[in-house]
């Protein structure tokens, strides 16, 4: 149905997606993830180009290093609850983009060019169903139940004895190294990275794609993202090109705008609530209700 | 060690800081009043920006003219955009927050459904304001500076300073001695007890988002005047800086939020100072972010404990 392209960009919108969902699962908002993208992009890109490494060594490395900075900047903000890891992940990409700005290696302002095409159809294949195996196993394992219960209510969770900002880690941890995976795999398919690619607006996307196929089930985000991706294909077709031009920026954001607050309005838990009523997140407890601040 | 001027460095950072406390402090009330975090405040600054351009210069830049080719002076642009940013705020709050009030995850979800809101608003400034930078005008305000020691201070940046000095003491006394201050007090300690007091919490909540996006959107003009550029997405880079302050000065608290400022503006001129490049400056408030977390997550002046999300 679509091009080859378009099916590659869609695997690695699911891979980003998942691996926002992991936080999510969690109840963890990370905006770190476009960052811990960018991270792998140029830790891969630097070792192919300048390195010479093989391309399965650079895509560990490019997951591994993802991983440590996520334990570096979870350790202090997840052992807080609340809006901490929020904050510092969104100060985390400008940070990076501060780094790869200034350092020699990562092209500046410019970034990397001319990078050998390396990924192959099938390793994005591979690589969505191994995350998808791995999310799909978290459901129903011990892991999953820790995480769900820290989403429903920390608290309740710690007292259950839940050691809550280990298994917030660990969600933080593997969600980096997705993130960090998407993006050499990206890296060596586009040929060219520029620092610009791992902002706000990508970090927002991810989210966005997390959001509309719904993180409380794992195939959610792979929905939202392959939805996603596909629409501004669907929209550039002859018939609708003049009814929305795309291509001039602002309605590309304007969209996604409307589409995020939509859903997190209408549909909290996604495009897969539609059809997945009975798996879905339980209606708040009472004790809950009384607790929240009901405002009428 | 490099021969700095100490007398500019201090006046630069004290610049900064006052920008950075007048955007944080609306950060701040929101927080403090409903416990969430509110990620439109920085498109909000830069509406606010945008709106006394327009004002200022009659004209929107992807649109045309104003009707009746209205111009007006700066300080009553200012004023006249301070409402607009305002009432914008009030919009937001009904259309992203107002919702999603009593949901058991109120929290994560205001964020997201603000963050949202941002990527609207910024999607209509690129479509009204066009994408590139803007500028006020030259003579918008007098061009001269003053000389404190060995610095000069330009009346763009003073403005800057005293507008923020201004605002924080009349939103303190608001809070602290007026009857709608103690409301608002009120519904931040806790909103059921309010409303059972027979206060409108809602209008409250109304209220401080006027107020929070009011000052934010101040915060847009002068700075967007002191430093003369305006565009969409200036305010993604003071968002980070706001959130750096507010929690350096604890959440929620209003003088935290100014010394927060102050603190984050003088660390960054002295960092640009010490190193000779300004390459890192922008970084500077996320390592004090981080310190800050490690050190101390309630912050400085933040009295309550770490608050559930």
């Amino acid at each position: 149905m679509f091009g080859e392209s378009v099916r590659n960009l869609m695997a690695i919108n699911a891979l980003l997606a998942l691996s926002v969902y992991l936080t999510l699962a969690c109840g963890q908002l990370s905006l770190a993830n476009a960052a811990f993208m960018g991270i792998g992009a140029y830790v891969g890109t630097v070792l192919t180009l300048q390195a010479g490494w093989p391309f399965w060594a650079v895509v560990l490395a490019a997951v591994l290093v993802p991983m440590v900075v996520a334990v570096i900047v979870g350790l202090p903000t997840l052992r807080l609850r609340g809006v901490f890891l929020a904050i510092a992940t969104l100060g985390l990409g400008e940070v990076l983009r501060v780094i790869i700005i200034n350092l020699g290696a990562t092209g500046g302002a410019e970034g990397i060019s001319q990078i050998p095409v390396k990924t192959q159809g099938w390793h994005l294949i591979l690589a969505l169903l191994v995350a998808l195996y791995l999310t799909w196993r978290l459901r129903g394992s011990r892991m999953g139940y820790a995480f769900e219960a820290i989403r429903e209510d920390e608290t309740v969770a710690r007292t259950l004895g839940i050691n809550t900002t280990g298994y917030k880690l660990i969600a933080f941890v593997l969600s980096a190294a997705l993130a960090g995976l998407a993006g050499v795999l990206k890296a060596h398919l586009l040929h060219a990275i520029t620092p610009g690619d791992y902002g706000f607006v990508q970090a927002v996307d991810m989210l966005t794609f997390a959001v509309v196929g719904g993180s409380t089930i794992f195939f959610g985000p792979v929905l939202g993202a392959v939805l996603l991706t596909a629409l501004p294909e669907v929209l550039r077709t002859d018939f609708l090109r003049d009814l929305t031009n795309l291509q001039a920026g602002w309605q590309t954001l304007m969209l996604n705008g409307v589409i995020l607050l939509l859903v997190i309005l209408f549909l909290p838990n996604g495009l897969t609530s539609l059809f997945t009523r009975q798996w879905r997140r339980p209606t708040p407890l009472a004790s809950e209700q009384a607790g929240a601040e009901v405002v009428t | 060690m490099p021969d700095i001027n100490w007398s500019q460095q201090i006046l630069n950072g004290l610049f900064a800081g006052s920008a950075y406390a007048l955007f944080a402090v609306g950060y701040t009330l929101i927080f403090g009043v409903l416990d969430i975090l509110n990620l439109a405040h920085q498109a909000i600054y830069m509406l606010g920006a945008f709106c006394a351009l327009v004002l200022v210069t009659g004209n929107v830049a992807g649109l045309g003219p104003l009707p009746g080719g209205v111009k007006l002076p700066f300080w009553l642009a200012t004023i006249l955009a301070m409402l607009v940013a305002g009432l914008l705020g009030i919009v937001l709050d009904r259309i992203a927050f107002a919702p999603l009030r009593g949901r058991p995850d109120t929290h994560f979800s205001g964020m997201i459904s603000s963050i949202a809101m941002a990527l609207i608003f910024e999607a209509l400034a690129t479509w009204f304001f066009l994408p590139q930078r803007s500028q006020f005008p030259l003579g918008t305000i007098p061009g001269g500076a003053i000389t404190i020691g060995q610095g000069a201070l330009s009346y763009s940046r003073l403005l800057v300073i005293v507008a923020a000095l201004v605002l924080v003491v009349l939103l303190t006394a608001l809070l602290r001695f007026t009857k709608l201050g103690k409301a608002i007090r009120a519904v931040a300690e806790n909103p059921k007890a309010a409303r059972l007091l027979g206060i409108n919490v809602e209008a409250i909540y109304s209220f401080s988002f006027f107020l929070s996006s009011a000052l934010g959107g101040a915060a847009g003009i002068f700075y967007g005047l002191a430093i003369s550029r305006l565009d969409p997405t200036m305010g993604r880079t003071v968002e980070l800086k706001g959130l750096a302050v507010i929690i350096l000065g604890g959440m929620g608290s209003v003088p935290g939020a100014v010394l927060g400022g102050y603190l984050l503006g003088l660390t960054e001129v002295l960092s640009v100072a010490l190193t000779n490049t300004s390459n890192y400056r922008d970084a500077i408030a996320f390592i004090l972010l981080f310190l800050i977390l490690v050190l101390r997550p309630s912050g400085l002046l933040g009295a309550r404990r770490v608050r559930e999300a």
